[in-house]
């Protein structure tokens, strides 16, 4: 999957504090274009922070983070070139109301990119498509159960034409049999050589799809290596614990 | 569901008038005392006003200043002005409710009672031209209405426009542009009054209180600590002093300030002060609005790029001004009350021309008639408002949330 030999992503000693909490100590990444890179760890490890720093949802206070050769500053600009390159993904779906699935999908393109409807319509009906629901173009995303909205809410980033994916627990907040046609979809999603950072615990996910996994504690890296090796022989006995409590249970 | 619903009770449970009455009226002594009582207060009450309605109420003093309480001093050889703009503005009503009502249900039974209401005032008894005019306003409802039907896309921006131009194309109606002698001879604000002024300071103050008020909620959450201190400081000083006294000080201590020689005409004075006391507590409404809507939702629309303007605008504002339509409305029909104490600082809208009917000699001893009269339109166009608003929100809140 490694195909060029420039990270796409490098984040270089990164810290973030909220207050008196240290909540990411020093991270180090790098991220090959194409890559599929899984994040997990106990709740409070700074996984969710540390993805929302690289489209600057949250600021981080020390260290350097590049994304596609942009530096993210304080530079308004940068930072709206950085997320019209980064699509993400939530927990909570974060669609809105207000708008209709397909409003939903074509207005960053039309406002961003400034495509015209036609277009915009033209992809975002071909991206519903790729996630398997075109018929509920036209309904509320409150119409919609969790595992539709949560494709939406895929179809939406994507219609950016992002770089880089972004996926901030995307199936925590979904009932069971709805985890499975969200994952297929970022299975999908990640064998088209897409480049995305995934927080989760879906173990199935990670083996089938990940080149690298990181495990996260305390706000820094315990642990990385890819699926084969963290799932075989864990080095750390922090990662041992946590793998087997959320494997066997 | 609707199947359950149109299965019927038991037959025990069947209401009959006597069972009602039974149930819920006499279930026990003491509710059977009060419910007597109730009877006997009402029906005295009800009794009494039917009476003094229909026999002892001498209603001869609104019909003789009907003209006055409507329109105010404005002169009798221009009132055709007035009538003009409102046979323009019935064809963009019907014209609309054909085009955004989708011919449905709602939109018709609307529209008919937009309809029946001046050909009702035209069987009462009012001259012979205002019958003609008002006959004319339900015309130009249908004529409207079948003109709006085909609801194309160029039709829609035609109307749509249509509402822009309509205020100023009234605006110079009513003013006019010549003096005396020509075609639309100027009417001095002095000469505005009764339900026309009050209409005329409730729009005004909607119109602009609402931007303003917007722009204050908006200013008030800025990161930018003087945008956001100047927005606390002017919402809670407005909050902090009355309307009468903002009113007062724009007709009495404005002057005082202004250089020599330059003079605000007092309606505008009155509409300038009515907009800024509105936005202060439009911006109050409007911040509530905007705190219920989620982080997610700013997040999202940051994570897609947009920036902070479009932001709001595309994503934050319609949903929390949808959130606080209720309340809005709430705030416009007391606007729309509120307006009547312009009549203190010496305007003539409805209230002040009742006050300077009740002065002349042949109408003495008869505030009944005429403050009951003045209520009576006050109640009609605040439930009028109040009805449009359910509808609007019937319709925005479809398939959302």
């Amino acid at each position: 999957m490694k195909n060029s030999n420039k990270p796409i992503i490098v984040c270089r000693d990164v810290h973030k504090w909220f207050g008196d909490f240290h909540a990411l100590r020093g991270i180090d990444m790098e991220v090959q274009q194409g890559e599929v890179i899984v994040i997990f760890g106990p709740s409070g490890s700074g996984k969710s922070t540390f993805i929302r720093t690289i489209n600057r949802l949250e600021e981080h206070q020390r260290g350097d983070i590049i994304v596609d050769g942009i530096e993210l500053s304080h530079d308004v600009r940068n930072i709206e070139k950085i997320r019209e390159e980064t699509g993400m993904v939530f927990q909570q779906f974060n669609l809105f109301p207000h708008l209709t699935v397909l409003q939903n999908i074509t207005l960053a393109p039309m406002w961003v990119r400034k495509w015209d409807k036609a277009k915009a319509e033209e992809k975002a009906m071909e991206l519903l498509t790729r996630v398997g629901i075109p018929e509920q173009a036209a309904k509320y995303p409150g119409q919609l159960s969790g595992g539709q909205q949560q494709r939406v809410a895929i179809a939406r980033a994507l219609a950016m034409e992002p770089k880089i994916m972004l996926f901030d627990e995307p199936t925590s907040a979904l009932d069971p049999e709805m985890i499975k046609e969200v994952l297929d979809v970022m299975i999908e999603l990640a064998r088209s050589g897409m480049t995305m950072l995934v927080v989760t615990h879906e173990m199935g996910f990670a083996r089938a799809v990940a080149d690298r996994m990181f495990f996260f504690d305390k706000g820094e890296i315990v642990e990385s290596g890819t699926p084969k090796e963290l799932f075989a022989s864990p080095k750390e006995q922090r990662t041992k614990l946590f793998l087997s409590q959320i494997l066997h249970h | 569901m609707a199947a359950v619903t149109d299965i019927k009770p038991p037959l025990s449970e069947r209401p009959s008038p006597l069972g009602w009455a039974r149930k819920y009226l006499f279930n026990s002594l003491g509710n059977s005392l009060l419910t007597i009582f109730s009877i006997w207060l009402i029906y005295t009450v009800g009794i009494g006003l039917l009476r003094w309605v229909f026999t002892q109420a001498e209603w001869q003093v609104i019909a003789t200043n009907l003209r006055l309480i409507l329109l105010g001093q404005y002169p009798i050889a221009q009132v055709w002005r007035i009538w003009l703009s409102l046979l323009l503005l019935a064809f963009l009503i019907g014209n609309s409710l054909a085009i955004w009502g989708k011919a449905g249900k709602t939109a018709k039974r609307f529209g008919a009672g937009l309809v029946a209401f001046p050909l009702l005032l035209a069987l009462t008894a009012i001259g012979a031209e205002s019958r003609g005019w008002l006959v004319g306003l339900s015309a130009m409802l249908i004529l409207g209405w079948y003109l709006g039907r085909p609801a194309t896309r160029t039709l829609r921006r035609v109307v749509a426009v249509g509402w822009f131009i309509w205020p100023p194309i009234f605006l110079i109606l009513l003013r006019g542009t010549t003096p005396a002698e020509g075609v639309l001879p100027i009417v001095g604000t002095n000469l505005w009054g009764g339900l026309l002024l009050t209409f005329l300071l409730t729009v005004v103050g909607i119109v602009f209180s609402f931007p303003l008020g917007v722009f204050l909620a908006l200013g008030r959450r800025s990161e930018l600590r003087i945008v956001r201190w100047f927005s606390i400081g002017y919402i809670e000083l407005i909050r902090g002093v009355p309307l009468i006294s903002i009113l007062f000080m724009a007709q009495l201590m404005l002057p005082l300030f202004l250089p020599a020689g330059i003079t605000i005409d007092r309606v505008i004075r009155a509409m300038v002060g009515i907009t800024l006391f509105s936005a202060a507590y439009l911006a109050e409404n409007v911040r509530g609005g905007l705190q219920a809507i989620p982080k997610g939702q700013f997040e999202a629309a940051h994570a897609m790029g947009l920036n902070g303007l479009q932001t709001m605008s595309l994503i934050v504002l319609p949903q929390a001004l949808r959130l606080v339509i209720p309340i809005l409305v709430g705030q416009f029909i007391a606007l729309f009350k509120d307006t009547a104490l312009v009549a203190i600082v010496g305007l003539l809208d409805i209230v002040g021309i009742a006050k300077t009917v009740l002065a002349q000699p042949d109408f003495l001893g008869l505030q009944r008639e005429v403050y009951a009269f003045v209520s009576l339109l006050y109640w009609v166009f605040s439930y009028a408002m109040s009805y449009v608003a359910q509808r609007l929100e019937i319709s925005l809140g479809v398939g959302q949330r």
